[in-house]
């Protein structure tokens, strides 16, 4: 063999090489939040449904960046089959077209779910709340709410608050004394961004903001915090792995996360039986005992085991003091306070 | 490929080719030749790095949203004054806009196009957009203010007609921190919203002082290596390599380890009584400056090292045996000539430093984040793919510059 | 060296200037000294002082289905792109040292710019133009992207090496009847390879390290490992970290030797010269 000819192989082999690896793919891609939220859905769902169905599934991660799914979608190159989205990104995504309408034939009964987890592009898949964490080997008495998480005479040191605007400005509102449920009439105006911001200044040198959820238990347990707000499954998680992490229910705010199918996915019909698998009562079950956060399917709470219930966002004793996330506001005023959010943090 | 032997020949037969312009031929086949070499990564380069830059650049204008969406409106719209409410044409070319395009992702982005500049307008034409068709019977002008009074007020239809054309100096203006107001003229922007200038500055300084820290840190590690006997030297030089040729993020999660609030760093101050409680060394200033400069450093070394490697020795001891005290010799004599690798170490950290993004993302707090956080940040968090694009577009034109200047004073082939 | 005829404040500085200089080094290398001996920790705290040795997150590593997938990707694109860049890199190499044309410099510039251009926005830039042509989120669009980072390394190592190359040995070739792709295969190679390997451990090392790009290109299918570290060092500070920096700090000790037996060769290549 020549060295020409050895060298013309070689290119063919690399471009050859290339075709296989981009085309070998025949699986659908998962993405969640990642973490100990993925190591649940890896139990609950990934596996149980793999084994089911024979449908391979490629689990990924994200933290909600809607950029890639447009991405996808305005160049008709969809890679994502099957998304988890909050709510806020879930209808501006709906309203943009990066989101199937979901057929409810395919996945349930909508009767079964909770009223505001079935929406036009989304089917709710769990319910959240960011609480306050703190660490109890630091804190003997625990902070009695968002007011006090101010008071760094009482509790010197830093805390943690999640990166963004949303969930930020109503944290900084019901700190500030506002009622839970007028914070967003507050926040729909100039006045009231001011006074959030306003009151974000005054902690402003003692925040150390997060940004993934794995964070907060993390920063908590290595006594770089001594309270955060935080998913209250992670926190959940971290105790069962031995840390002394503790959750004030008091002002949390709660939100759905959703299940949906990118637009123009061409394994549309796979991800459908992903998230028909995935919103069955049984199988939400599971994945509420894996990580306590609430089941969207009203068949699966008397499922679960009682000694659980507590722990979840929607038990009755934490929902008397907590915020619904207001869904229509965020996609409003969403990537305008993000900005001007990410201007304040950044001076 | 022709040789000048082949061109010294004379040709089979035929007349007599002066030599001269044979051998201008031949010269300009081999060059043909060459440059068939050098073709086929000049196309690759073209292709994959400078027309996606090229079209990057392109964005920070790019405009198409609103033309697209509501061309009808666009048409109806030209020749407007706008010093007062446009007439019924305008708004019934907007209603049959809205009632064509109602519910579809276009519409969607026109609106949140617009909303850049106009907060509410997303929900006041999307809005609008769901109660399409209008009641027949009614002027079109009238129906659309009842649905909402924003249609009649003068700034909504300005930014409107701001935005028909298929340019706008928007994205560019804001991310110099200007804006434009509602006569159209540009001004600052507000200042709650200023931000981007102090990002600019923020990254050049932070650059300065990485670079500053890599010089000073650098020049006697590269003055020790250059002195030694090559054995130690070749041994010391394995301290300064290692690191280079491990990967950032591994060095970045070492810098974690070692300077959490109850890392080994803070643990032995808090021992040895330097301090009395552990001192937060991440997620802050120090921590993005410790581990920048560590991961700069031998980019100051290397070069530092091979020109000093090409210092005789003799120069400093004639100065010293001429009687000159040995820091003014080491000043006046060895110094100077180390101003090149100076030049190419320091140039080379501080276009390296203005780039980064990782470190100070993975180590650093919001006050900590360079320009390229926010390009990062408009391209995958807000999709906002303008605002990248124009800062992108600052940052390459600040980099390039200096990249200019260090290519006239140092050269690309001196950079290792 | 220290004479004996030192002045005792010679003497003192030249102890100070030591010391400072084993501070600096001690400052490069200690960190990645510390996070060695935490891959072998028996908790799941990245944290000093360690209780007990395991090879658990070695297990992790190498039985993990991300993170062998990652590593799976990272053998796959690194050394295409790597043979991509070299390839077109030594070739053109060869022209531009060569040839002399108008425009020539600035060329040269152009071919090495995307080490000079913050790599978001060469990350950034790729994102938007491959989308469209279906090239994010495939190993194909990654490896061009990887490829195109590592171009200028090539061009500069192998630039470098061709300015002391003998061009009489190709006349030589060529009167002895060679043509010029055999000369060049046969002569030039040979010569300029310590050159072109360098130029690709430098390629390879930038593949191998890359995230940003990757970060904006590659779907969960392509993560490399440098883009799960990533994620590992935001979301979950494990100490599977520390097992795959340390595996990687292996790899970068194998690189730096190979790198330093070329350096060696090509030295005595060299004065092996007449």
């Amino acid at each position: 063999m020549t060295m020409k000819s050895r060298f013309s192989c070689l290119v063919g082999a690399l471009g050859a090489g290339m075709v296989v690896a981009a085309t070998a793919h025949a699986d659908i891609t998962v993405i969640s939040f990642g973490g100990t939220v993925q190591k649940a859905q890896v139990k609950a769902y990934y596996e149980p449904f793999t084994k089911a169905t024979g449908i391979k599934l490629i689990p990924g991660e994200y933290n909600g960046e809607q950029a890639k799914i447009k991405a996808m979608v305005d160049t008709k190159n969809v890679t994502w089959d099957v998304v988890e989205v909050e709510s806020a990104e879930l209808v501006r995504g709906c309203e943009e077209g990066l989101y199937e309408k979901l057929d409810f034939a395919k996945i349930g009964d909508k009767k079964d779910f909770i009223p505001s987890a079935v929406t036009e592009c989304g089917i709710g898949t769990f319910i959240w709340s960011t609480v306050i964490a703190y660490n109890a080997d630091k804190i003997k008495t625990p902070p009695a709410s968002w007011a006090e998480f101010w008071d760094v005479k009482k509790f010197p040191g830093k805390r943690g608050m999640r990166k963004g605007a949303k969930f930020t400005m109503e944290i900084a509102l019901l700190a500030d004394g506002v009622k839970p449920d007028d914070v967003y009439k507050v926040l729909a105006t100039k006045e009231g961004v001011e006074r959030a911001f306003k009151k974000l200044d005054q902690l402003k040198p003692n925040i150390q903001w997060w940004e993934a959820g794995a964070q907060p238990p993390q920063l908590l347990a290595a006594g770089d915090l001594v309270m955060s707000s935080a998913y209250n499954g992670r926190i959940e998680t971290a105790q069962k792995e031995g840390k002394n992490l503790k959750i004030v229910w008091n002002g949390g705010i709660y939100d759905a996360d959703n299940w949906a199918i990118p637009k123009g996915t061409p394994k549309r019909e796979d991800a459908y039986k992903f998230i028909k698998f995935a919103s069955e009562a049984a199988n939400q079950k599971v994945y509420s005992s894996e990580i306590a956060y609430g089941p969207t399917n009203l068949k699966a709470i008397p499922l679960l085991d009682p000694k659980i219930l507590p722990e979840l966002p929607t038990s009755p004793a934490n929902l008397k003091n907590a915020l619904a996330c207001n869904t229509k506001f965020w996609v409003e005023r969403g990537e305008d306070l993000e900005q001007r959010f990410n201007a304040w943090a950044a001076k | 490929m022709n040789t000048v032997e082949d061109a010294m020949k004379p040709p089979a037969g035929g007349r007599e080719v002066p030599l001269k312009v044979r051998l201008r031929r031949a010269e300009r086949a081999r060059t043909l030749g060459y440059l068939a070499l050098i073709a086929p990564l000049a196309i690759f380069v073209l292709l994959i790095f400078v027309w996606p830059l090229i079209s990057l650049l392109q964005r920070s204008v790019d405009n198409p949203e609103v033309s697209a969406a509501l061309p009808r409106t666009v048409a109806a719209l030209h020749g407007w004054s706008g010093h007062e409410l446009p007439g019924e044409p305008a708004f019934a070319a907007l209603a049959a806009d809205l009632e064509a395009l109602k519910g579809t992702s276009e519409l969607a982005s026109a609106a949140k196009r617009v909303n850049m500049e106009l907060i509410g307008f997303r929900s006041l034409l999307l809005g609008a957009a769901r109660e399409m068709p209008l009641a027949a019977g009614k002027p079109a002008k009238d129906a659309m203010i009842e649905l909402d009074e924003r249609w009649g007020e003068l700034a909504t239809w300005q930014v409107l007609a701001r935005n028909r054309a298929s340019v706008t100096p928007y994205y560019l203006l804001t991310a110099l921190d200007f804006a434009i107001d509602d006569t159209g003229a540009v001004i600052n922007a507000p200042a709650e919203r200023t931000i981007y200038r102090a990002i600019l500055v923020r990254t050049l300084w932070m650059s300065v002082i990485v670079t500053f820290w890599c010089l000073l840190l650098g020049f006697p590690v590269a003055y020790l290596l250059a002195t030694q006997p090559p054995k130690v030297a070749n041994l010391l030089m394995i301290l300064v390599l290692l690191p280079f040729w491990t990967s950032v993020l591994v060095r970045v999660a070492a810098w974690i380890v070692l300077l959490q609030n109850e890392g080994p760093l803070n643990t032995a101050m808090v021992r040895l009584g330097l301090i009395d409680a552990p001192v937060q060394l991440v997620f802050n200033w120090i921590g993005v400056y410790i581990a920048m400069v560590h991961i700069l450093l031998p980019f100051t070394v290397l070069p530092l090292y091979s020109v000093m490697k090409g210092i005789s020795p003799t120069l400093m001891r004639a100065a010293l045996s001429l009687g000159c005290p040995p820091f003014a010799s080491f000043w006046k004599v060895y110094f100077p000539q180390t101003l090149p690798g100076i030049g190419a170490g320091g140039l080379l950290v501080f276009i390296l430093s203005m780039g980064y993004y990782i470190t100070p993302a993975l180590l650093g707090s919001p006050k900590e984040q360079m320009a390229s956080y926010f390009v990062a940040f408009y391209t995958n968090e807000t999709i906002n793919w303008g605002m990248a694009a124009a800062l992108s577009t600052i940052l390459l034109v600040a980099t390039l510059a200096l990249y200019v200047i260090y290519a006239r004073y140092f050269g690309p082939a001196k950079v290792r | 060296m220290l004479q004996s005829y030192a002045s005792p404040l010679e003497r003192i500085w030249y102890y100070v200037f030591r010391i400072l200089c084993g501070l600096i080094l001690l400052f490069l290398i200690v960190p990645i000294l510390v996070i060695m001996p935490l891959s072998f920790n028996s908790d799941s705290f990245l944290m000093y002082p360690m209780s007990g040795f395991s090879m658990r997150w070695y297990e992790e590593f190498f039985g993990s289905g991300v993170w062998r997938t990652a590593l799976k990707n990272s053998m796959i694109i690194s050394p295409l792109a790597t043979l991509l860049a070299v390839a077109l890199g030594t070739l053109a190499s060869v022209g531009l040292v060569r040839a002399n044309f108008r425009g020539k410099a600035l060329l040269t510039s152009i071919l090495i710019s995307p080490m000079i251009v913050p790599v978001v926005i060469v990350g950034v830039a790729v994102y938007l133009v491959f989308s469209p042509l279906g090239l994010s989120g495939s190993y194909t669009g990654l490896i061009l992207a990887h490829a195109v980072l590592g171009v200028p390394f090539v061009v500069i190592t192998v630039t470098a090496t061709l300015q002391g190359f003998d061009y009489n040995l190709i006349r030589a070739a060529a009167s002895l009847g060679a043509d010029p792709v055999t000369a060049f295969f046969k002569v030039t190679l040979p010569l300029v390879a310590p050159g072109v390997i360098s130029g690709a451990l430098f390629a390879f090392a930038t593949s191998f390290d890359e995230v940003v790009v990757t970060l904006f290109l590659a779907s969960p299918e392509q993560s490399t490992l440098p883009r799960q570290m990533f994620s590992g060092i935001r979301d979950n500070i494990s100490p599977t970290i520390a097992a795959v920096a340390t595996v990687l700090i292996a790899t970068a000790t194998l690189m730096l030797l190979l790198l330093e037996w070329m350096r060696r060769r090509n030295e005595r290549l060299r004065t092996a010269r007449p």
